[in-house]
């Protein structure tokens, strides 16, 4: 090999960024940070959220913030063996536009939506390629049907509202490929698609690597979806490398006891440990390795699932149904039926799963059996009463025993509220505890419970990270004493690790309270973790309802199957800590 | 997460305060406010400027630092000197009378001052206490027509926004019709079923028909946030619509009506000087900024510009110190800002 070859096309020296906060306070984001890109290989920075990844990307690609980054000039970015980080900002753009090129996360708010698909990357190879109009058109065509769009000839005439999540994001890896870069960024470009289209741009990406030779750093939160695709494992945590090296080592042996807790954090689809080990757990083993003594088993005791035949049924749903009219011309209207014919059963104490992807109208199902949307049709009986009958006065007293959990603990909260009014206002609206004093007892016994520190009551929400948010939100139901909960995709929004402790959590508050739960997520693995029964929606429907493990282990519906198929598996030997 | 300090048992307002008071800026605009309001008050209990009626100088009385004109003496003597007209069969009756009328009010007859501070208008008036007196007119018009104005808005935005649907078609059709209407041609509309003049008057004119902007824009923040899952989750637990409107929603769309406020308190006070010009404004005999600027035109042209210098200087201050103070208090009150 010639020594050009030799050295790495990407190099990441000591790289240190720090941002502004205000005048006097900087907040340091990436703390020395060293790695490199070998040509033609596919590597991928993993880490939670604030770990650093991002930035480091950003950083690459000369896309920070002027005004409020601090760069330390110690650092380097070697691109080629050219020190890119100091470049000046016309070369620097010359060099990103054709030479390494970056694919986001949302599709849809990277592209232009009042530009064809066909324009704006023809517009990419005449700017950066030098090609004339129709030369251009032709080699948009070829690269859209590089990238698996069908029917390029049509879709290249189409605007990005006219296509799907998944298209869209086909049509940025197609924009960024334009111009054949040496280096592919992507930042997490899948977290915001469906399963089965993770998997598609996934092959996709991977394909491409492979056809053309690029190299692709590949940002995501999840280790076990690079598993598959990536030559070297970098994972980050607060700014800092935590472990670095070949896929095969970092999935097979994990040396860094954080590697080792991210990849057993995400629920097993084989087992069901009777709590999720959490990143503190592993911390903890390695704390008491290092002082001489033993490494302690983290959880042997499984948990048992499923419906039984003698349980309490507490809610009983019948042919529910929801419809939304959609606005056609002046005076048309058109039925869009989000849920068609839902009925399931929920006993006491138990947990039913609602897995299908967006559009599947799952979080509609849940907002319309908590009355939150008016339902078009059926019923939901609860203590021997039809809930969707009830007048509205009727239905209030009902309304502090069915409670939900949203997806967004940023959005769920009211931000102009402390915690304290946050918590006490239902017990309030309900007349629950005898007078304010014995409300805010209950409220601080209650944040107490759900793992905040006392101190949280005279806070506002901005103040708290997510899973603290999504912990305030379960308190603030949990001061209504409900006996059932919708959670509705009350995870997704969390980080892996954090992921774990709220799951552990509404297991812990369902063995105590004897909390019934219907558990709404796009994540079959989550979703067949905490389940005893899983429904499978798809366009509304219902496709197929079993016992959590029954349906894992003998799914009956292709959608099922497909569903099952598409969730990334890293290869787990580390069974001696199990 | 941002390792904040605990706040202690501090509220909104609280907190609120506290931020506001690091903000020299802001803390600068609110002592100015504050004078102008306590001068409001002060004027409107009689205690200043209750004399601004009084012609204690001569006419059009330039302001001290230009030095007494030349023609100064002549104007003061003028009312005592007018010689008896021998061919005047009335001349002895004419003399009575006039010896009766000073004795009656001898201050007509005082010397009147050459100079004032900052001058006099054309009747001789104090600059300074009638822009005084002329600020509690203008800024209780400006404040009072913006707050029925905002609170119109957003009452009507707030209910158009939550319910929608019929509610909703039913508000836009009024604000509609309501700004197809030529906004002179309203004010003359109002003002023409009132049938009289005064400052209830002007407010009730400029409050009626300046709701339609702070309407339009709450309504869309109420259309964001109607949907937002707090909103959702407040649903959940019970809390009636009233109190989703009001409890929920209106403190996170409250800076809008807040920025809304402080623009049309400016515009109004600007609208009250359109509404003099056109003869709808104050009454005879009450002195506003509008009414102020209305006769600086005419002396303008005489070179008597410090009347109009004085009201636009009074009414420049006001409105800066205002819109500053309103949008410090808009960054004060949110709490994600730190």
């Amino acid at each position: 090999m010639t020594p050009l070859l030799m050295t790495p096309l990407l190099e990441v020296r000591d790289l240190r960024i720090a941002f502004r906060v205000d005048k006097h306070s900087t907040v340091q984001a990436v703390k020395g940070v060293s790695f490199a890109v070998p040509r033609n290989a596919t590597v991928a920075l993993v880490g939670e959220s604030g770990s650093g990844k991002s930035v480091s990307s950003l950083a690459v690609m000369g896309l920070l913030p002027a005004d409020t980054t601090v760069i330390d000039p110690a650092g380097q970015v070697l691109f080629d063996g050219r020190d890119i980080l100091h470049l000046a900002g016309p070369e620097r753009r010359a060099l990103c536009g054709s030479e390494i090129s970056m694919i986001f996360q949302e599709p849809m708010s990277s592209l232009n939506p009042v530009f064809t698909v066909g324009f704006q990357i023809g517009e990419v190879l005449r700017r950066h390629m030098g090609l004339d109009r129709a030369r251009a058109r032709a080699r948009t065509l070829a690269l859209l049907e590089e990238v698996g769009i069908p029917d390029p000839a049509v879709k290249i005439d189409a605007y990005p509202g006219q296509l799907s999540g998944g298209q869209q994001q086909r049509v940025m890896i197609a924009m960024a490929i334009a111009c054949e870069p040496k280096l592919l960024i992507a930042d997490e470009p899948t977290t915001a698609l469906d399963v089965t289209i993770q998997q598609q741009i996934m092959a996709l990406i991977a394909r491409l690597q492979k056809e053309r030779g690029m190299a692709v750093l590949f940002i995501t939160h999840d280790l076990g979806l690079v598993a598959e695709i990536a030559d070297h494992v970098i994972v980050m945590r607060h700014g800092e490398i935590r472990e670095a090296g070949p896929a095969a080592q970092v999935f097979g042996a994990p040396r860094d006891s954080y590697t080792r807790a991210l990849l057993h954090c995400r629920p097993p689809l084989d087992t069901r440990p009777w709590r999720l080990p959490v990143i503190a757990d592993y911390i903890a083993t390695e704390r008491r390795a290092a002082e001489g003594e033993a490494r302690q088993p983290v959880e042997v005791r499984q948990r048992q699932r499923g419906y039984a035949p003698d349980d309490d049924i507490v809610l009983d749903v019948r042919n529910l149904k929801k419809s939304f009219w959609l606005r056609e011309g002046l005076f048309g209207k058109r039925e869009f039926q989000a849920v068609r014919d839902v009925s399931f059963q929920l006993p006491r104490g138990k947990t039913l799963g609602v897995v299908g992807e967006s559009g599947s109208g799952k979080s509609t199902m849940g907002l319309t059996l908590l009355r939150l949307h008016q339902a078009s049709g059926g019923s939901v009986h609860f203590d021997g009463r039809d809930l969707l009958a009830l007048t509205k006065r009727d239905y209030h007293a009902y309304k502090r025993r069915i409670q939900i959990i949203f997806q967004n603990p940023y959005a769920s909260l009211n931000p102009r509220f402390t915690v304290g009014q946050i918590l006490l206002e239902p017990m309030r609206l309900h007349g629950i505890g005898a007078d304010d004093r014995a409300r805010v007892k209950l409220a601080q016994a209650l944040l107490d419970r759900v793992g905040l520190p006392a101190q949280a009551y005279h806070r506002y929400p901005h103040e708290f990270s997510g899973g603290q948010r999504q912990r305030i939100a379960i308190a603030r139901c949990l001061t209504m004493q409900p006996e059932i909960l919708v959670c509705d995709e009350s995870v997704s929004a969390l980080d892996v690790s954090v992921q774990a402790q709220v799951l552990n959590l509404l297991q812990d508050l369902q063995d105590e309270f004897g909390l019934s739960y219907i558990f709404i997520s796009h994540d079959l693995a989550v979703v067949k973790y905490i389940s005893d029964r899983v429904m499978v929606m798809k366009a509304g429907e219902v496709v197929e309802m079993a016992d959590a493990d029954e349906l894992y282990r003998n799914p009956r519906h292709p959608y099922t199957r497909a569903l099952l198929a598409a969730i990334p598996q890293a290869p787990l030997d580390m069974r001696e800590l199990r | 997460m941002t390792p904040a300090v605990d706040p202690g048992h501090a509220g909104l307002w609280t907190l609120a305060w506290r931020r506001l008071r690091a903000d020299r800026l802001a803390m600068a605009a609110l002592a100015v406010v504050a004078a102008f309001l306590l001068m409001v008050l002060l004027s409107a209990t009689g205690l200043v400027a209750a004399d601004w009626e009084d012609e204690v100088a001569v006419n059009f009385a330039p302001p001290t630092f230009l030095g007494t004109p030349p023609d100064a003496a002549g104007t003061n003597a003028a009312a005592q000197a007018v010689p008896d007209n021998p061919f005047d069969p009335l001349a002895a009756e004419l003399r009575a009378l006039r010896a009766e009328l000073a004795r009656e009010h001898p201050e007509a007859n005082a010397p009147r001052r050459p100079t004032l501070p900052f001058g006099a208008d054309k009747w001789g008036h104090d600059i300074v206490a009638k822009t005084v007196k002329g600020g509690e007119t203008s800024i209780i018009v400006g404040l009072v027509a913006a707050l029925l104005a905002v609170g119109l808005g957003t009452l009507f935005g707030a209910v158009s926004g939550f319910y929608g649907g019929l509610v909703d078609d039913f508000f836009n059709w009024f604000y509609s019709v309501f700004t197809a209407i030529p906004s002179i041609l309203m004010i003359l509309t109002v003002a023409a079923v009132l049938q009289q003049k005064g400052v209830l008057t002007i407010v009730l004119i400029l409050g009626l028909t300046g709701w339609t902007g702070p309407y339009r824009l709450i309504r869309a923040e109420y259309l964001r946030h109607k949907a937002r899952e707090y909103v959702l989750a407040a649903d959940a637990i019970g809390a009636s619509s009233w109190r989703r409107m009001f409890g929920h929603i209106f403190p996170n769309v409250s800076h809008v009506a807040l920025v809304q406020l402080s623009i049309l308190v400016v515009g109004f006070i600007k609208a009250e000087v359109i509404l003099s010009f056109l003869g709808f404004g104050v009454p005879v005999g009450v002195v506003s900024w509008g009414s102020m600027l209305n006769e600086a035109q005419n002396e303008l042209l005489l070179g008597k510009w410090w009347q109009l210098t004085a009201a636009a200087v009074a009414m420049a201050v006001l409105v800066t110190a205002f819109s500053l103070l309103a949008d410090a208090l808009r960054d004060a009150l949110d709490p994600k800002v730190k």
